[in-house]
């Protein structure tokens, strides 16, 4: 049955730009992106109990350095991607070693304050950035020849690149070492009386979390084609951990549902109504005061409840 | 000579500005372990309330008053019928605050538009003080001056009073204070609607020198955040040197390098945290 429902899954997502039009498709990777980004939040969030709020930091970071990479040095894809990743990922070794120094809302209120400097920057810096006018006149690049700049080859780049990354983040929950970052979470002392370094773990894992939403600014700034420093915004951030808190944290699907979720109701609100801020505020207080868990949990109780009172 | 005065001016009155609005926050955190998202927007509030009230009573200290008791209203509506439902779900609180504060934005692009506000300053200190031949912006040195008043009549609430003495046995250690009969709940109302006024009320009187514009929530709350960070948690004189510091370093950083001036700002945050991460005077960790 679960089986069954893997494998029609697999179909629908590998026949989806077959019968949708671009619209839909273009959706859909955007979906994508959104969901690499959350669940990368999810392993600090869910996993590792760190609320932060500031990860647009590494989304926005990843996107600006690949385009001032290839705008203003002129060079290929070949070399901006990876040196982004790289160059995220060490800034995130240093703001992880800043952050945690604190945990809970204090680790909160540091990434935030963090990723405000990263965006006030971004806007300021103008010789470097261009500012409020954002990164503009970007290419996508063309893997082993092949042209993303279709819809339908831009979908299947990021669903190769999203199958990858989640099923390297659900290796990293699975593996021993996620074992001992939901023990950090749940009893972070005894932890440290076991013998374990909660510290470095939670670093680790800041950084692998960085490493991923790194990765989905990639995907986000060649989707786009532009980079704005809107990216780097607390209302970034707060949309990802929006998803991540309405589909369920600590889970692995729900990440994925609940930043789908986002992803559609900007979509198809905008399109009706322009105040998508006010809604999102609206759906923030819902959330959290009406499903507090999330969908996937809520669904799965749901589930639960349904079969025991099938089987009486 | 002259240009180094003003800066300086300007970043006391900054300093001031950020003090309104930081030492609210810090007590709340301290107190209620809440994260206010929503201060930066009750500062923005505040100032375009005072745009408003300003059209009708052309005084500012009036509204200043008035917007700090609007706010004040609206902070204890939010704490009592939203945050109180949270009680104990820290992130639930900090989510539903940031939300409120999208909704709060979005508010006020639609009531007063996406063009800056300016705030006229009172006639009364529109002349600068010349003083041996050196010019001072005279309302720079009034804001210092309510920052510092108001510091100090927080000081005198905290430390001289009884209600000071329940707040500062809520900030050290709640359940004690809760088991010897210190009514918290109430404190906490009573504080979050404080904090609220201060906010407030300091976003009109930075209203001259700031005007009222979208994003000013989002360029005020990540200073206020700095500030509880390098001063300490629930500690007033945290907040009080935290604000003058990050007001020198944010002014003198965009009068000296425009570019980076928020990359500046990160230095004294990270030499506190890296030698000191309960901030300056606070008395516990984050």
């Amino acid at each position: 049955m679960k089986k069954a429902g893997w494998i029609l899954f697999s179909v629908a997502l590998a026949g989806l730009p077959g019968v949708a039009g671009e619209y839909y498709i273009n959706l859909a990777s955007q979906i994508f992106i959104a969901a690499i980004f959350a669940a990368s939040l999810n392993l600090l969030v869910g996993y590792g109990g760190l609320p932060s709020l500031g990860h647009a930091s590494w989304l926005g970071l990843a996107a600006y350095i690949s385009a001032w990479m290839s705008l203003k040095l002129g060079l290929g894809h070949w070399v901006t991607a990876p040196a982004a990743l790289l160059g995220t990922t060490l800034v995130a070794c240093a703001f992880g070693w800043i952050s945690l120094r604190a945990t809970g809302l204090g680790f909160l209120m540091i990434t935030l304050a963090l990723s405000q400097v990263l965006w006030g920057t971004a806007y300021r810096w103008v010789s470097v950035t261009d500012g409020d006018n954002g990164l503009r006149g970007l290419t996508r690049p063309a893997p082993f020849g092949i042209s993303l700049d279709s819809a339908p080859s831009f979908y299947y780049f990021a669903l190769a690149v999203t199958v990858v990354a989640i099923f390297l983040m659900a290796m990293f929950v699975a593996s021993p070492f996620g074992a001992s970052l939901r023990g950090a979470r749940d009893q972070s002392r005894r932890m440290s009386a076991l013998g374990h370094d909660v510290w470095t773990i939670r670093w680790i894992t800041f950084v692998y979390s960085g490493f991923w939403a790194a990765v989905s600014g990639l995907l986000f700034v060649y989707y786009n084609k532009y980079i704005h420093p809107a990216s780097l915004s607390i209302t970034s951030s707060a949309e990802a951990l929006l998803g991540v808190i309405a589909g369920g944290s600590g889970t692995l699907a729900g990440p994925i549902v609940g930043s789908a979720i986002i992803m559609l109701l900007k979509n198809y609100v905008s399109a009706y109504v322009e105040r998508w801020n006010m809604l999102m505020g609206f759906v923030f207080v819902l959330i959290v005061i009406f499903v507090p868990e999330g969908v996937v949990p809520g669904v799965r109780r749901l589930l639960l409840r349904l079969k025991s009172w099938k089987s009486g | 000579m002259q240009y180094w005065i003003i800066q300086t001016l300007n970043s006391f009155a900054l300093g001031g500005l950020l003090f309104l609005l930081a030492a609210g926050f810090s007590l709340i955190f301290g107190l209620m372990r809440i994260a206010n998202l929503t201060h930066g927007s009750l500062y923005m509030l505040g100032a375009y309330v005072g745009v408003t009230v300003l059209k009708f009573v052309p005084n500012l200290w009036l509204a200043a008053l008035i917007g700090g008791l609007v706010i004040a209203v609206f902070g204890g509506l939010i704490e009592r019928f939203i945050l109180r439902a949270l009680a104990g779900n820290a992130l639930g609180q900090v989510l539903v605050t940031l939300g409120i504060s999208f909704m709060v934005a979005d508010f006020c692009l639609v009531v007063w538009g996406g063009d800056p506000i300016p705030v006229p300053t009172p006639a009364a200190l529109q002349q600068p003080l010349r003083i041996g031949g050196v010019v001072f912006p005279t309302y720079r040195l009034v804001v210092l001056a309510i920052a510092v008043v108001t510091a100090i009549v927080l000081y005198v609430l905290m430390e001289r009073t009884r209600i000071g003495a329940m707040i500062r046995a809520g900030v050290d250690d709640m359940q004690m204070a809760r088991a010897v009969g210190i009514p918290v709940s109430k404190l906490f109302t009573a504080v979050f609607c404080l904090g609220a006024a201060l906010a407030g009320a300091g976003g009109i009187i930075g209203g001259p020198i700031m005007s009222a514009y979208p994003g000013l929530d989002a360029d005020m709350l990540p200073l206020a955040l700095i500030v509880v960070i390098l001063g300490g948690i629930g500690s007033l004189l945290g907040a009080f040197v935290g604000s003058f510091l990050i007001g020198a370093i944010y002014t003198f950083g965009t009068a000296l390098l425009p570019d980076l001036a928020y990359v500046i700002l990160f230095l004294p945050m990270i030499v506190v945290i890296a030698f000191r991460p309960r901030g300056l005077f606070g008395r516990r960790t984050v």
